[in-house]
């Protein structure tokens, strides 16, 4: 019931046979144990076919039972490519097999494999890249023939979310050095943070033999963990695949859905080895696996491998893999052992001692079996890599490889170790870590216990394969160094080696032995590829997080909402657009913009940038800062401030306000307050002026009065500031109490009305607001007429007041190359003053004539075509310019706008031609700014 | 992720950081010409090896030196920028012609 291949104990500690498990594979019911992986409980069913390989569709089964590689791949409902060496089964769970066609035992596809010797390596590029083009008609039937799972694109992903920590030392693998080296470091007093990808803690003790007694490991586990959870100090985490180390120690970690990000002090990596497959004909039938994939399914998961073995050694491990096997009652037909003469240890004695054949010097040919191996041919080594004498053919259903190791070197070369391959030893070892970063166990003391000779042996019919995941071969490695691409990194690019799920673990070595003998050099000068996370594969909804998007409120906002504003955003603000339904657009802010023209308007200024700048050279540090002249402005004034670069190009522009002789209030465009407070403070970490900065943008809120009726809504406001005419100018500033509020007000005139900006402590802002609108309630003629109450006002009726001045609004009328000449703003630049940041670019700039300049257009023609933003300006086919702003202008009852036009364009009266959408032409005229009111009359009432 | 030593917040991650281009003394405005002024505002040294650069932490706004070999992406010191004083211009006030009102068209921008 629960699986014919199930031993008994002490075999299956991971798994609770007192808990059975039913789900489903492929349409038909298993059944397994709570603990059991998909995989080991399919092998313990006997079902050992899980997925069709990536090019060939060969069957593919168990390689690594390490849940690296792309040999178990299987779909969960909205899930393709799970690993089922690590999804853990539970009741009900609906898995399937992918990339076939037809059944996963009888793929149709497969008679591709047939194929192989016609689709080398580079196949596609050599064969589709001529004509142009057919790659494209080509590309749609390859793609349905290979890659790997299909994504379900209804499946709802499930949330992910980050977590930041800290340690004073990563312990990644706990495995027993992992174990050991938590524990010393947590004894120094560290805070110890010690990781593993496997659902339990132990690595190799979980299943390996490292002596004849096979009850030593399961001791040594106990022992560790005890101490583990002793010893204060150590946190310990499972199931979390360390993906990638960054600089100065900061670790990516995958646990389930969450993305942690680790800061450790340092790090020691306990990663252990990663056993290598041997290279034969056949090597990836299901049957074929790694010695460690035979005893991660014995012991943790009490499953029998096969029922008839043959284990092909190079190391002394292997021996404890046949002892496994032994004691797990699988007959072990042969130990075919690579080395002439195997060296002697307890596990050897055990194996000849009970009376197993030990072939020494032989080597596995080929593996026979088409969906599960069911013989080897076994060959005498006459040469590394040749095999010669008569072929002996021994029947199995398991061969087991145990044949060489790899450190698990990925971590340690991301970190920016080196590769060092060590011929004695026959391993490759790794040097050059970087300050506190070090190794632990076997990924540092090597790994063959016994020397591994060449486990790579070519056939005429080919299929030995190198890399399981791309279906690559001997000759496909043999054929990139042939066609010239000699270096490993060039070899990984034409074959894809190393390219798939198991990201080269099981291949590296391999192809780096390969490309090795095909070029004549050593392995430590062939290499491997650079190491680079992520490790393992990594969802995009990892990377993505729960979303934080930060936003920016004005304390006004609540008022806006209650008033049916629709919002955009400016950088991280919410800002009022209109005040209106969503389908009122044009006539809400036609309304807005008559209201500001005929009565009185409430615009929402708290966005804008304000720093405070004060100290004895305030003044002088203004003048370096923006174009204008600051030192002998009249305190109560405002002055305009426009900011260029080094470079002489328009970067920001506001208002300075002296409040007094020491005391400047500074205000910036919305989106440029953090930047020009970085900017200002930049240039006086070299000036060293006396001034102290302040960023206060979020500190006050504004509200914008503003239209003809603007003195007599503040009239009507609580305040010891007298608004006349007089007593306040245009370009006036004044400090008071508005409203109950310490407040600065500016007498400016963005839109071109009487207007006056209220700024106060942002705390103040709603109870601002609500007076400013209840002062401006009664209109002269009633609710509902242009000429009503106050209303308030968006910005996108902001905009076309401006517009309709011909006022410039940085960021839009403006891009990088803008200079102040350009945007007819001489006026704004103080060219007097000895110094301001620009001024000797300016000078440049100045001496060559503009290459275009901007200019007021106006469209007359009501029934043509409406330009938008950035739509171009042509002269027959040539770009000669482009549209910055256009608003058709309610108060002008005509199409106006604003462009770059080359300088001989820009008289008044000079026609332009628009290229609009759908190639569409639109024929618009020069005229001077402002649009409205020419001679700025109206601010100044 | 890389970590800075701010001298004003201590180590933080790089991402707290605004970087402010490579350190380098202007010549001087009035008697540099053309070509060399633009070659200030527009050519890095782009070196291999060690330089100096200013970065700013974002959230303090705070700017300072940082000495950094290209190579190895070591940070081999930072300091305060008390040591450099790049413009030195004269404070001038007196007898400079300025505006005293706004410019043809009175704007006040927003």
């Amino acid at each position: 019931m629960t699986g014919q291949n199930r031993l008994p104990a002490p075999n299956g500690h991971l798994i609770d046979r007192d808990r059975p498990v039913t789900f489903s594979f492929e349409g038909r019911r298993y059944s397994g144990y709570a603990g059991d992986t998909v995989a080991s409980a399919l092998a313990a069913n006997d079902v050992w076919l899980l997925s069709r390989s990536f090019k060939y569709h060969r069957p593919r089964g168990i390689m690594t039972m390490a849940g690296q590689d792309g040999n178990t791949l299987i779909a969960l409902p909205g899930r393709p490519n799970c690993v089922a060496e690590r999804i853990p089964i539970r009741e009900g769970l609906v898995a399937a097999g992918q990339h076939y066609s037809g059944s996963l035992q009888r793929d149709r596809n497969a008679w591709i494999q047939w194929f192989s010797r016609f689709l080398p390596a580079g196949f596609y590029y050599h064969a589709f890249f001529r004509p142009r083009g057919v790659w494209n008609l080509w590309s749609r039937y390859f793609r349905r023939m290979s890659g790997l799972g299909v994504l379900d694109e209804r499946a709802i992903p499930g949330n992910c979310d980050k977590q930041y920590r800290h340690c004073d030392v990563a312990v990644i693998g706990a495995g027993p050095a992992g174990m050991q080296a938590a524990i010393d470091a947590a004894r120094d007093g560290g805070e110890v943070l010690l990781i593993d990808e496997q659902a339990a803690a132990g690595g190799s003790l979980h299943y390996a033999r490292a002596c004849a007694d096979g009850a030593h490991e399961a001791r040594q586990l106990r022992t560790l963990l005890d101490a583990v959870r002793a010893v204060p100090g150590i946190e310990l985490m499972t199931d979390a695949t360390v993906n990638g180390w960054y600089a100065d120690h900061w670790l990516e970690i995958i646990r389930g859905n969450r993305l942690i990000k680790l800061r450790a002090g340092r790090v020691v990596l306990c990663s252990g080895t990663i056993e290598q497959p041997a290279l034969f004909r056949n090597n990836d039938l299901p049957g074929i696996m790694l010695g460690t994939a035979a005893q991660r399914l014995i012991k943790p998961y009490g499953v029998r491998p096969g029922r008839r073995a043959v284990v092909l050694a190079a190391d002394d491990s292997a021996y404890g893999v046949a002892l496994d096997l032994i004691d797990a009652d699988v007959e072990l037909a042969a130990v075919v052992d690579l080395r002439d003469r195997p060296p002697s240890d307890a596990r050897t004695e055990r194996v000849r001692e009970a009376g197993f054949e030990v072939l020494a010097g032989h080597a596995i040919q080929a593996a026979r079996g088409r969906r599960h191996v069911r013989s080897v041919e076994v060959r005498r080594i006459v040469a590394p890599g040749r095999l010669g004498g008569r072929s002996r053919r021994i029947d199995c259903d398991l061969v087991c490889m145990s044949v060489g190791r790899m450190p698990a070197w990925q971590l340690a070369c991301q970190a920016g170790a080196r590769l060092v391959y060590e011929p004695g030893r026959a391993t490759f070892a790794l040097a050059g870590l970087p300050e506190g970063f070090t190794l632990g166990g076997s990924v540092a003391s090597g790994c063959n216990d016994g020397s591994a000779p060449w486990p790579i042996f070519p056939h005429p019919g080919g299929n030995e394969f190198v890399d399981l995941d791309e279906d690559l071969q001997i000759r496909d490695i043999r054929h990139a160094v042939q066609s010239g691409y000699e270096h490993i990194q060039l070899v990984k690019r034409y074959s894809t080696s190393g390219m798939g799920p198991s990201q080269g673990r099981l291949s590296a070595l391999a192809t780096a032995r390969l490309v090795a003998a095909e070029t004549g050099r050593s392995l430590s000068d062939t290499g491997v590829t650079t190491a680079r996370p992520p490790l393992a594969a990594v969802t995009l909804a990892h990377c993505a997080g729960r979303r934080h998007y930060p936003a920016l409120r004005s304390s006004i906002h609540h008022r806006h909402v209650e008033a049916g504003a629709q919002f955009l955003q400016a950088g991280a603000w919410y800002r009022p657009a209109y005040y209106g339904g969503k389908d009122e657009f044009g006539d809400a802010v036609t309304r807005e913009v008559l209201a500001v023209r005929n009565g009185a308007g409430a615009i929402d200024v708290s966005t804008l940038g304000s720093i405070a700048v004060r100290g004895p050279d305030a003044a002088e540090f203004l003048n370096r800062i923006y174009t204008f002249a600051y030192a002998r402005q009249r305190v109560g004034t405002l002055r305009y401030a426009l900011m260029t670069n080094e470079a002489g190009f328009v970067i920001d522009d506001g208002v300075v306000c002296r409040l007094d002789d020491r005391d400047f209030y500074v205000t910036t465009t919305t989106g440029g307050a953090e930047r020009v407070f970085r900017t200002m403070l930049h240039w006086n970490a070299q000036w060293r002026l006396d001034v102290s900065l302040a960023n206060l943008t979020s500190a006050y809120c504004g509200v914008s009065v503003v239209g003809p009726r603007s003195r007599e809504v503040l009239a009507g406001v609580d305040s010891d500031i007298d608004f006349g005419r007089e007593a306040f100018p245009f370009l006036g500033v004044r400090r008071g109490n508005v409203a109950g509020a310490p407040a600065i007000v500016l007498r400016t005139g963005f839109v071109g009305e009487l207007g006056y900006e209220v700024h106060a402590p942002q705390h103040c802002g709603e109870a601002l607001w609500n007076t400013i609108m209840s002062a401006g309630a009664g209109g002269a003629s009633g609710e509902g007429n242009a000429t009503g109450g106050i209303r308030p006002v968006g910005i996108e009726a902001q905009r076309i007041l401006r517009l309709e001045k011909g006022h410039v609004l940085v960021g839009q009328d403006t891009d990088a190359l803008s200079t102040p000449m350009e945007l007819n703003m001489r006026w704004a630049i103080a060219s007097g003053k000895p110094f301001f940041v620009g001024k000797r670019s300016l000078k440049v700039h100045d001496s060559r004539p503009p290459e275009r300049v901007l200019a007021g257009f106006c469209i007359e023609d009501p029934a043509g075509a409406v330009p938008m933003e950035c739509h171009l300006l042509v002269d027959g086919q040539r770009l000669i310019g482009r549209v910055t702003s256009v608003a058709r202008s309610p108060a002008l009852k005509k199409i106006v706008g604003l462009a770059y036009v080359p300088p001989d364009r820009a008289q008044p009266g000079s026609r332009l031609t628009i290229r609009c959408d759908r190639q569409r032409r639109v024929t618009a005229q020069v005229v001077k700014t402002p649009f409205y009111d020419p001679g700025n009359a109206r601010q100044e009432l | 992720m890389k970590i800075l030593n701010c001298p004003l917040n201590g180590p933080r991650n790089i991402a707290e950081f605004t970087y402010g281009g490579e350190y380098r003394a202007p010549p001087d405005p009035d008697s540099a010409s053309d070509r060399e002024w633009a070659e200030y505002v527009f050519f890095d040294e782009n070196c291999d090896g060690k330089v100096l650069e200013w970065w700013c932490h974002t959230a303090s706004a705070f700017w300072f030196l940082v000495e950094r070999d290209t190579r190895t992406d070591e940070i081999l010191r930072v300091s305060r920028a008390v040591d450099v004083n790049t413009v030195d211009v004269a404070v001038a006030v007196d007898g400079v012609a300025e505006h005293d009102g706004p410019g043809e068209g009175g704007e006040t921008g927003q």
